[in-house]
């Protein structure tokens, strides 16, 4: 029972209710194999419930869906010895230590005993958790608990790997080592379907992301995709100092027509596609000394995407969760 | 995102290349026998008592207070001695705290599944049963104990076998046997209801009667007709006639039979339900 397509994971027309509920409303995925995946939506959009049937921990009301060949329902256990879930409880067990977590998972996979043991230890020390292995896990941080949830689901490499919500309430610093990881997986060649709510951990990390809202798949394609779909991009600049913001607003508006005060005081923005146009623009404002900390030329944000698809802003405020990672990076 | 830095150095993992070492390392073993599988899952269940040594509490001082309690307080009224009462009741004494320790199980089975790590245990290409198994098999570790400490302050109030070691311990081996499938209704218990404050009420709610509604405390004869047919055919009054007769050396056979019949029973029904359920769990 394997198909001739090289898709990793192919869902038709999947649904489940709970209750008066319809949590996921008919869903089509085609997951390349060897890309990551993304499933963007806000809460209770429906995301963890497609994760959690593409898994085989739950099944579908109706619909089909396949992954890496196996049939998630007739199948399941296929599936089950190819895949492996990173869930958005942490799927670690509490009172034990990260130590002996590892060594169970090795051990329930079928890794005999002394390699269980060294594979546990290699584990701990690639992600930084070598000096907490002794630790009962209830006591980790948010972040050591998701490295930890993530190399249990690599004891074995899996073909393909399940992450739901791999970053959701993880600090800055933690958030870039979980993507790091996460894209250390990939070039490793496996597959990753990759659940989230935040806009920009998609187009970070994904080759191709499904907008998901109630239910339903509302939009797909590569992030640059999306992001065209909405509308053209726009240079956006900041200052050395805010003070000259008013005469950079003049100056670009020379060249751009139409420029956008942004609420960080140093920083403006202006729509505009053209290269050629957005470098004589950035040469202007120089050449009148004003000075400039950076300048980006950038597709419109997957917030701006989220928008215009669902007619209502994602749950989270992006723009707080932006400032304090580029505050981190400055630091 | 908007105005992006133009120099993101986002700080690396300590040891990238070791991170990408481990994640190319591995081919897949072969799976993990069922044995071996619900053998881990046991030794999960000891790694937690080790953590917790707390938890070993209702399996060591409970037993304690119930032979003290029992025997110093009925015994001179029902048996005219405590010496005589203690020979009787002994045996009962451990039936019952170990039958009532299988209660914990479904309580445990309920907190572990409000956490995310049965998540992974359900998505690994495991023997189905195995988590459960396994964790009923720690458990039988917690009835020997209890089990054990029961005997052991037995024979130090005086409680003298006339079977001997080994009739003892074919006593306690049964009752664990019993209790292992019994435990397999409280872990279907445990997966109905909803908290496990309700698993533990419907446990003792059905336990407590049961226990006491057998001759675990008193001869049945001295019953009303009625209530001394149905403790006659409780099998928690023949379980405690077969301990009884293994620690004396004169045990029916075929009270024996039936408690291990009705322990093969509860368990081909109620474990197959219990994995069903564990398994279809959203």
């Amino acid at each position: 029972m394997t198909t001739q397509s090289t898709l990793a994971i192919e869902a038709t027309e999947l649904v489940k209710t709970f209750g008066e509920t319809r949590a996921v409303d008919g869903v089509d995925l085609a997951v390349r194999g060897g890309s990551v995946y993304g499933v963007l939506g806000p809460n209770g959009a429906g995301k963890t419930t497609t994760i959690r049937m593409l898994a085989t921990l739950l099944r579908p009301d109706s619909g089909s869906a396949r992954v890496l060949g196996h049939d998630v329902v007739t199948e399941a256990d296929a599936v089950r010895g190819v895949v492996s879930l990173t869930g958005q409880l942490a799927s670690v067990d509490e009172d034990l230590t990260g130590r002996e977590n590892l060594i169970l998972v090795g051990r329930l996979l079928g890794v005999g005993r002394a390699e269980a043991k060294a594979r546990a230890t290699e584990l701990l020390e690639a992600f930084g958790l070598a000096d907490a292995a002794a630790k009962l896990v209830k006591n980790y941080s948010g972040g050591m608990r998701r490295r930890l949830d993530i190399a249990a689901s690599i004891v074995v490499t899996p073909q393909l790997m399940f992450l739901d919500e791999p970053t959701t309430g993880l600090d800055p610093r933690s958030r870039n080592q979980v993507w790091d990881i996460i894209r250390a997986l990939v070039a490793s060649g496996t597959t990753i379907l990759l659940c989230t709510q935040y806009l920009e951990e998609a187009d970070q990390l994904c080759d191709g992301i499904a907008v998901i809202d109630q239910g339903k798949v509302i939009a797909e394609g590569t992030p640059g995709q999306l992001k065209a779909s909405v509308g053209s991009g726009a240079l956006h600049v900041r200052l050395l100092d805010p003070e000259q913001r008013p005469e950079a607003e003049r100056t670009l508006a020379r060249e751009l027509v139409s420029v956008h005060l942004e609420p960080d005081p140093a920083a403006l923005s202006a729509p505009c596609a053209d290269t050629d146009k957005a470098a004589r623009a950035v040469a202007e404002l120089t050449r009148s000394g004003i000075g400039i900390a950076s300048f980006t030329l950038g597709q419109p944000s997957l917030d701006e995407v989220f928008l215009a698809l669902t007619g209502h802003p994602a749950e989270e405020d992006p723009l707080a969760r932006t400032d304090a990672i580029e505050e981190e990076q400055a630091a | 995102m908007s105005a992006e830095p133009t120099t993101t150095t986002p700080e690396p993992l300590a040891d990238e290349t070791a991170v990408r070492k481990a994640i190319s390392a591995t081919p897949r073993p072969p799976r993990a026998s069922a044995t071996s599988a619900a053998l881990t899952f046991g030794w999960r269940g000891m790694l937690k008592v080790k953590h917790v040594p707390e938890q070993l509490l209702d399996v060591t001082i409970t037993p304690v207070m119930f032979v003290l309690m029992f025997t110093y307080l009925f015994g001179g009224a029902i048996a005219g001695s405590t010496g005589e009462y203690l020979q009787y009741i002994l045996p009962g004494i451990l039936v019952m705290s170990v039958l009532f320790t299988t209660v914990y199980s479904g309580v445990a089975l309920n907190t572990d599944l409000t956490r995310g790590v049965v998540d992974r245990f359900r998505s690994l290409p495991i023997w189905k049963p195995a988590p459960l198994v396994g964790s009923l098999l720690g458990d039988s570790v917690r009835y020997l104990i209890a089990g054990t400490v029961i005997i052991v302050l037995g024979v130090i109030l005086g409680f003298r076998p006339g079977a001997g070691v080994g009739g003892v311990i074919a006593a306690l081996a049964l009752v664990v046997v019993f209790a292992f499938g019994l435990s397999w209704v409280f872990t279907t218990l445990g997966l109905l209801l909803r908290s496990p404050n309700a698993v533990m009420n419907a446990g003792f709610m059905g336990i407590f009667p049961l226990t006491f509604l057998s001759n675990v405390f008193v001869d049945p004869d001295t019953l009303p007709a009625g209530l001394e047919a149905f403790v006659n055919v409780n099998p928690i009054s023949i379980l405690a006639d077969a301990s009884r007769g293994l620690m004396e050396g004169n045990a029916a056979a075929s009270d024996i039979v039936i408690v291990l019949a009705v322990a093969a029973g509860l368990t081909a029904v109620f474990a197959p339900l219990t994995t069903h359920l564990y398994r279809s769990k959203a």
